[in-house]
């Protein structure tokens, strides 16, 4: 039996990062992650470690690309506009593909913002970010635990499929405190091995990691072929839970620390007898549409609630494909629907019909 | 029949891309035949820019990266802290290293990465068809300068190497030309310098600039160029060694 | 709505340098070590640079919605700024701690409980004027009964720093004195 420790997700998931094997670390200081660089400036070069302070969130992301190109293990963590100027590496890195997990806790925008939590990066994190059309498999943890728990899946997954893994928090999730157990992790993978690294051309032909490829046909079968690491990703790798959708009259759909919020308004509707449940969709690409999409066979009504003006939405909409009401609460910006607001919400829905 | 000059194993057998006259079919043999010659093609990898020499890779046969525009430094750094036992060099054009990527660049000589960096300079954009770069030289004509380059509207050449020199974090920085056949083996002592001391883990980044001609974009015959580099390019880059600590 | 399980929610607050990161936290330690399930959240970044800070600590026996805390059953109030933002959120019939050596404000609200402690007084007759948010938790403690004072005590070497560990037994005594007080004052 392990024991459990007090420990802030941005401390835990970079301790985490470290026991899953991560060999390099690079970042730039941003609110409200910077407790990641700071404890991997001191806790990488302990392990032997690589450890860099970039210059920026470009350079971060580049030299995450240089280390992963040359088949190591390797991260960056930022928050919102950091992320934003993360954006043309992580094109890159889909183009070579080079495994590479990406942190993003989130704070409110657009532009500088603000400090405070917030659910706002998703079109970003779900559509790519970049140019091109590429797809990042997003981890949505609603708890310091799963925090660390989705560390350890990031890797294996990102070297599994060879993509970028975005692990899309928020600033609750990065500075709060909760109990968590370290070695607790999802059973590993079998990995292909990294025989495309640049090692230096020891005995064997030449490796090269590339994004461009001008010859008529080729860039499309290029394409083709992350098309179908895609649809694996999507057949493969979708994560979500739900509660009371069998009964259910309103669905609320929420995914992170929102999904919290959410759980607990719905356990009061259903002690003032309302028949509410949820579903939390946990990766956000690949997206639960045909989870949500079955709930949706029966009449009810759906509500989306995020700490956003409405970008998930688009996906549950997508799923229900018509065949249910899809509404909306949220809130950005720095405030945060309390369980009070969204328990308001149900009761608006449930107004009996006279 | 004695064959007194054959082709360096590292530089493929293929024709390249590269224009008439142009500098970097120069500057590639000389990056092989320093590899070969200090016998490090099995753990040297190479960083190609975005520029005209972003195929470099179909010409020098050592492990190779292409990157994004500027972000090299940034990418030798990644790969060089996790692999200090590999040589990694860059191959950088002028808008790579000094426009884009002159923040990747000054930051990786700021800490003070033991990397290798040859840049080339043709004091013009030749891939996006011949644009004013950060080192076109005043009263030169260029797509995006139809009237000459003026100091008034685009401001002076811009001397990385000098910056970068004065630099701690450089160990050897040296401007070199292909200009003629004395400078050509000159450049080539200077790249076997700069990866040797890389090799010996000297504790800085080594540079070597080199003035190469664009005959193209300059609208001269290859000739013309060289001598253009001679009489006209040298005023704004003087050819020297501006750094060298090796010697101390 | 009927709240039969624990479900406490708790603002620590005062100046930049009072302690009330570590307080929190403290809080937090107690209550994992308890076997409660606990959420702990600081205030960071510019807030603590503009003079105040607080951290939110959420006690429970069931899952914890979220680490934010609006209106708190529970208020450890450590300077007059804080007193002003925060005690009139307080969830009625709830708790403020007030530092009473520092706020002498006249508490203006009826619906709620008031315990007045000079934690900066007490601090101060030890010797160690930055135990004063130790006092308070004391009486804290004290008051609500939730969780025992010498547990406080025993938690504290998890949340010090190390090179803090020194301050230990001045820290435990503050503690003890501030649940002192309380018992002496308010029972």
């Amino acid at each position: 039996m392990s024991e459990k420790i007090l420990m802030c997700g941005n401390e835990a998931m970079a301790e985490a990062a470290i026991r899953a094997g991560m060999d390099a670390y690079f970042g730039y200081p941003i609110t409200p992650q910077n407790e990641v660089t700071a404890y991997m400036a001191r806790r990488m070069p302990e392990e032997g470690r690589v450890f860099v302070q970039s210059e920026s969130e470009i350079a971060a992301i580049n030299m995450v690309f240089g280390a992963s190109a040359v088949g190591a293990r390797t991260m960056t963590s930022s928050s919102s506009p950091g992320i934003s100027l993360m954006q043309e590496g992580i094109s890159y890195l889909a183009g070579a593909r080079l495994p590479a997990v990406v942190v993003n806790i989130m704070r409110g925008g657009p532009g500088l913002g603000n400090i405070a939590p917030s659910q706002s990066d998703y079109f970003q994190a779900t559509r790519g970010g970049g140019h091109g059309d590429y797809r990042t498999i997003v981890l949505a943890p609603a708890s310091v635990q799963e925090l660390v728990e989705m560390m350890y899946l990031a890797f294996d997954l990102a070297d599994l499929y060879r993509v970028t893994v975005v692990i899309l928090g928020d600033g609750f999730l990065g500075q709060m405190m909760e109990p968590v157990d370290l070695d607790k992790r999802p059973a590993p993978r079998d990995l292909p091995v990294k025989d495309w690294a640049l090692t230096g051309a020891d005995g064997r032909k030449q490796n090269i990691v590339r994004s461009l490829w001008l010859q008529d046909g080729v860039l499309e079968e290029i394409n083709l072929e992350l098309q179908a690491t895609y649809r694996q990703i999507e057949a493969n790798e979708v994560l979500c839970e739900h509660y009371g959708t069998e009964d259910a009259d309103f669905v609320l759909v929420s995914y992170g620390i929102m999904s919290r919020i959410v759980r607990s308004a719905v356990r009061k509707a259903r002690c003032e007898g309302i028949k509410a449940g949820w579903i939390r969709p946990i990766t956000l690409w690949p997206f639960p549409y045909e989870q949500i999409n079955a709930v949706a066979d029966e009449p009810r009504i759906f509500l989306t609630v995020e700490m956003s003006y409405g970008q998930m939405l688009d996906d549950v909409k997508l799923a229900v494909a018509g065949k249910c009401p899809v509404l909306f609460y949220g809130r950005a910006g720095g405030a945060v629907p309390t369980v009070e607001e969204v328990l308001g919400q149900i009761k608006k829905l449930a107004v009996p019909v006279a | 029949m004695q064959t007194i000059f054959e082709r360096t194993p590292t530089l493929k057998d293929c024709p390249t891309h590269y224009c008439p006259g142009c500098g970097h079919g120069i500057a590639h043999r000389l990056i092989s035949e320093v590899i070969d010659e200090l016998d490090i093609t099995s753990r040297t990898i190479g960083i190609a820019p975005v520029g005209c020499a972003v195929l470099a890779y179909n010409y020098l046969d050592v492990d190779m990266i292409e990157v994004a525009h500027g972000r090299a430094p940034a990418v030798a750094t990644g790969m060089k802290r996790v692999h200090p036992d590999k040589i990694i060099f860059s191959y950088q054009g002028d808008g790579d290293l000094a426009s884009i990527g002159a923040g990747e660049i000054l930051h990786a000589v700021h800490r003070a990465e033991h990397i290798t960096v040859i840049f080339i300079n043709n004091a013009v954009y030749g891939m996006t068809g011949g644009q004013m770069a950060p080192t076109t030289v005043e009263k030169q004509i260029t797509q995006t300068t139809p009237r000459g380059r003026d100091h008034n509207n685009e401001g002076f050449p811009l001397q990385v190497s000098e910056i970068l020199a004065v630099m701690p974090g450089t160990i050897y920085v040296e401007r070199c030309s292909v200009s003629n056949p004395g400078q050509v083996r000159h450049t080539k002592k200077s790249i076997k310098h700069a990866f040797e001391l890389q090799m010996k883990n000297a504790p800085g980044l080594s540079l070597v600039e080199i003035l190469s001609p664009c005959p193209t974009y300059w609208r001269m015959s290859p000739s013309q160029a060289m001598e253009w580099i001679e009489e006209v390019m040298v005023k704004s880059f003087p050819l020297c060694c501006l750094k060298d600590l090796s010697q101390s | 709505m009927i709240e039969t399980s624990l479900y406490e929610q708790v603002i620590i607050a005062g100046f930049g340098g009072q302690g009330v990161i570590l307080a929190g936290k403290l809080l937090a330690q107690m209550a994992m070590t308890a076997g409660h399930e606990v959420t702990y959240m600081p205030s960071y970044g510019a807030e603590v640079r503009g003079g105040t800070a607080n951290s939110m600590v959420v006690i429970a026996d069931e899952p914890i919605a979220a680490p934010l805390v609006t209106i708190p059953d529970v208020a450890i109030i450590l300077n007059a700024a804080s007193f002003h933002k925060f005690t009139p959120h307080l969830k009625t019939g709830g708790l403020l701690i007030l530092n009473s050596s520092m706020v002498q404000e006249t508490v203006e609200r009826d619906d709620i409980e008031v315990v007045a402690v000079p934690v900066d007084d007490i601090a101060n007759n030890l010797d160690s004027p930055r135990s004063a948010n130790m006092a308070a938790i004391g009486a804290y403690l004290q008051k609500h009964g939730l969780m025992n004072p010498d547990l406080a005590a025993q938690c504290l070497p998890d949340v010090l720093a190390q090179r803090y560990h020194k301050t230990i037994p001045v820290n435990t005594q503050a503690i003890q004195k501030g649940a002192e007080y309380v018992r002496e004052h308010y029972s």
